[in-house]
């Protein structure tokens, strides 16, 4: 199966090299799959859901409600468990918000040293505002999180542990269902930020028995601007929506106002229509590959990435070395190269990588480093793409030799 | 602000040409030689500029006497693009008049570095130009 065929985007050249697109772990491409399936809706079915009786509308309801349960399916959550959102981002502000209403007084939450900003910063700016402390898992030197100090953060204090089920930067993969059952013993709530796992490995909720998790569409084949938020039912019961207005009302008086059943009751105001059937649409093309297999090809580009990366001179792989849980992201710093420099050369080879802090600049911090480079593969990329960076980065060091 | 209109044709699928080579031996030259690279000692305008995205960071520091730059120097760390920048606009500022010196504008210093800046490297280019406008604005 040629896969590269099925992404238009990946047939042009960049400065007369093939585009060779290695920065999957910011957005990856789309499948003519999922830009066909938008097509199609704004050609056939468009109109606004749950509002109309006329024919247009009950197509777009039916799409758009059948998303909740493709995506409920995929990740083994039930259809009430799934909330759209626009993307990770929102799903964690929005939790940071509700459940922060909660916090007292020198309660703690507890986040890593390896978080994305969008799972650190919601966390302290509520957190001053409640007078809460924010505390953090540190990493070991082999950049995995630390669970013997994680064994002691984990107290009575602690109400919310929201950890990132696999970090951008180093492509470590964190044992969440160790803490869920640590968090759980403790009384605390386990949030989880997939936005790096679901698009590349099998995530199942009920195994994982986390509390909440948030993932976006854009990193798993869907178009930008829908993600998901899931939430256990008796917690999102017990929960005030984050948002008012249409589509999720159920009564309201001059008094009050009711809610309507799960999930609509979190979901205010003309939804995202198109992209929830673009992430449908998304999720059918990965099962139609097979997350299995989908693993197995990343697994296997990984190892041959590092093993080729790590004979380059001057080159530092910032993350696991080895394969076990560890994900298709492999960050690394070139001695006297900026990352910036580094990015800028390999795109005039037509390579994609990013440069930068990654939106993790605690992390850099205890790392000591101001950024890295870093490659990220998914299932279009080959050895050949590997072959090409390689290359590139041999390249980039002779011009600053 | 002015949106930048991009035209895809520029977006060339076709091989850069030498023109469009950004690392040139001079750029590398100023990276890994910089020129004024050091703390100055009483000097009399001090400023700091960073850029959130590369991460560069640029301290200026000038010696102003009757109106005229006596000397400039800068510590910093950085992108090859930010750090010749500014290793070469110390060199371009020694002797000229305060009053030149704020009137520079973007495109000297495009000039001055005489290769094609992308969209997205701008700010690493126009760093020094930041730092220099905020240093001589801030000790007016
Ligand atoms: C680990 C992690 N968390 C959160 C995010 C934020 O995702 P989004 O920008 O789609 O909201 C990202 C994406 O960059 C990420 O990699």
């Amino acid at each position: 199966m040629n896969i590269k065929q099925d992404f238009p985007i990946l047939k042009q050249k960049i400065h007369g090299k093939e585009l060779i697109y290695l920065d999957n772990s910011a957005t990856t491409q789309k499948p003519k799959q999922v830009i066909q399936a938008l097509k199609d809706y704004y050609e056939r079915d468009n109109a606004n859901v749950h509002r109309g009786v006329h024919e247009l509308s009950m197509r777009a309801s039916m799409a758009y409600e059948n998303a909740h349960q493709v995506v409920a399916d995929f990740i083994n959550a039930d259809f009430e468990e799934i909330i759209f959102t626009k993307g990770t981002t929102e799903s964690l502000n929005t939790l940071a918000y509700s459940l922060g209403r909660t916090l007292k007084k020198d309660d703690e939450i507890l986040l890593s040293e390896m978080e994305h900003h969008s799972n650190f910063v919601p966390w302290q700016q509520i957190a001053k505002e409640k007078g809460a402390k924010i505390k953090c898992i540190p990493l070991t030197k082999d950049f995995r999180l630390d669970m013997k100090a994680a064994e002691k953060l984990i107290t009575k204090k602690t109400k919310i542990i929201s950890i990132t089920h696999c970090s951008n930067v180093l492509g470590t993969i964190n044992p969440i269902k160790e803490l869920a059952k640590k968090a759980h013993n403790m009384g605390a709530l386990l949030i989880v930020d997939a936005a790096q796992s679901v698009p590349h490995m099998k995530v199942d909720i009920r195994d994982l028995d986390c509390d909440f998790l948030a993932f976006s569409g854009h990193k798993m084949f869907a178009p930008t601007g829908i993600g998901v938020l899931y939430g256990k039912k008796k917690l999102l019961e017990t929960l005030q929506p984050f948002q008012y207005g249409g589509g999720m009302i159920q009564e309201v008086t001059l008094e009050k106002t009711t809610w309507k059943e799960l999930p609509w009751k979190f979901e205010a105001g003309t939804p995202n229509i198109e992209g929830a059937i673009g992430l449908a649409k998304a999720i059918e093309y990965i099962n139609t590959i097979g997350m299995k297999n989908i693993e197995k090809h990343n697994q296997e580009l990984t190892a041959y990435a590092i093993k080729q990366l790590s004979a380059i001179k001057n080159l530092t792989i910032i993350g696991p070395k080895e394969n076990k849980d560890r994900a298709a992201v492999i960050s690394f710093t070139l001695e006297g190269l900026h990352p910036h420099d580094v990015g800028e050369i390999l795109n005039q080879e037509g390579i994609a990588i990013r440069g930068g802090n990654h939106c993790a600049m605690p992390l850099m911090t205890s790392l000591k480093i101001n950024g890295t480079n870093r490659a990220s593969f998914h299932i279009y990329n080959n050895k050949q793409d590997i072959d090409a960076l390689v290359k590139a980065i041999q390249k980039a060091q002779d011009i600053f030799k | 602000m002015k949106l930048q209109q991009i035209d895809r044709n520029e977006i060339t699928s076709s091989p850069l040409t030498e023109e469009q080579e950004i690392y040139k031996e001079n750029i590398i030259d100023h990276y890994k030689h910089p020129k004024n690279k050091s703390e100055l000692q009483n000097y009399t305008h001090k400023h700091r500029e960073i850029n959130p995205l590369c991460g560069d960071d640029i301290t200026l520091y000038l010696k102003v006497n009757k109106g005229k730059i006596t000397e400039a120097s800068f510590m910093g760390k950085g992108c090859a693009i930010s750090q010749a920048s500014i290793s070469m606009l110390t060199e371009k500022i020694k002797d000229m008049p305060l009053s030149e010196a704020k009137n520079l504008k973007k495109e000297d210093i495009l000039h001055m570095l005489g290769i094609p800046i992308s969209f997205v490297r701008m700010k690493c280019a126009l760093l020094s130009l930041k730092v220099l406008q905020k240093e001589v604005e801030e000790t007016q």
